[in-house]
């Protein structure tokens, strides 16, 4: 576990980069992690996707599949791949300040 | 007297990640058809491009009249521990199935049909093996419309260059 600092904040990161305590994460930092992964604005849609991903560990504890991103978040799959080219549920988990999914679907 | 090998240095070792892989399909079970799916899925998960190829009896989970009616093989399977004159009882396959396919669901593991849209959503590529589809004379109308295309092998070889190839 390391010591990063995105938009002026220090956060605690994974070896992978992913945030390991959810509630050190802010908008703003979202919006750096995305940059450095290759999106440099979030729109609307992303946004619906990073949201939807984040409540839905929050309450739940776990990420979802990709499956139930693509029917519960309101973003069809084809579009989730546009706007994730990287992947869809590890990206936006990632932008998300979530842990990474560990679901295989 | 044996001599020992000296272990490879971890450190000499590159390490290439994967960018691309193309899997082959080419058994008509349910085991033999998911462990591809889930790879191919899984790639595309990562942002590993991905391709699909179906042959031989793989061809049923593409084909629009068969797609919804794979089985688990209860006979020849030693896996399934079940004795073969027991697993060759009528209705056993269909049982078998039916139990796998309820602990899949809770997996979040989807049917084959659902699981093809979705791997076709997120920008896999699905091949039909020209030789089989010959074979079982088949044709293009014959396969679900998430299929991009009837291969021969040469294509296919031409299509996974630069990338690994996977055989189930």
């Amino acid at each position: 576990m390391t010591t990063t600092v995105y938009a002026d904040t220090p956060v605690e990161v994974d070896a992978e980069g992913f945030l390991t305590d959810p509630g050190q994460w802010t908008e703003p930092i979202a919006e750096r992690i995305a940059e450095e992964n290759g999106i440099p604005e979030l729109t609307d849609r992303h946004w619906l996707v990073v949201r939807f991903m984040r409540e839905r560990y929050l309450a739940t504890g776990s990420a979802p599949s990709i499956r139930a991103l693509g029917k519960e978040s309101g973003v069809p799959v084809k579009e989730l791949y546009r706007l994730f080219p990287k992947g869809p549920a590890k990206l936006a988990a990632r932008i998300g300040g979530i842990p990474k999914p560990r679901g295989c679907i | 007297m044996t001599e020992l090998l000296e272990h490879p240095m971890r450190e000499e070792i590159e390490r290439t990640t994967i960018e691309k892989v193309s899997i082959v399909i080419s058994k008509g079970s349910l085991e033999g058809i998911y462990p591809g799916l889930i790879m191919a899925n899984g790639a595309r998960m990562e942002g590993i491009e991905a391709d699909l190829f179906f042959t031989f009896f793989g061809l049923d989970a593409i084909r629009r009249d068969r797609q919804a009616k794979i089985k688990v093989a209860t006979v020849g399977n030693p896996g399934m521990h079940m004795p073969t004159m027991v697993g060759g009882l009528p209705g056993m396959s269909a049982l078998a199935t039916h139990m796998m396919q309820g602990q899949m669901e809770k997996l979040d593991i989807p049917p084959v049909p659902e699981f093809i849209e979705l791997i076709s959503d997120s920008g896999a590529g699905l091949y039909a093996c020209k030789a089989s589809v010959d074979m079982f004379k088949l044709s293009e109308e014959d396969f679900v419309p998430q299929v991009d295309g009837i291969l021969t092998v040469g294509e296919f070889y031409a299509l996974a260059g630069g990338g690994q190839i996977i055989f189930t």
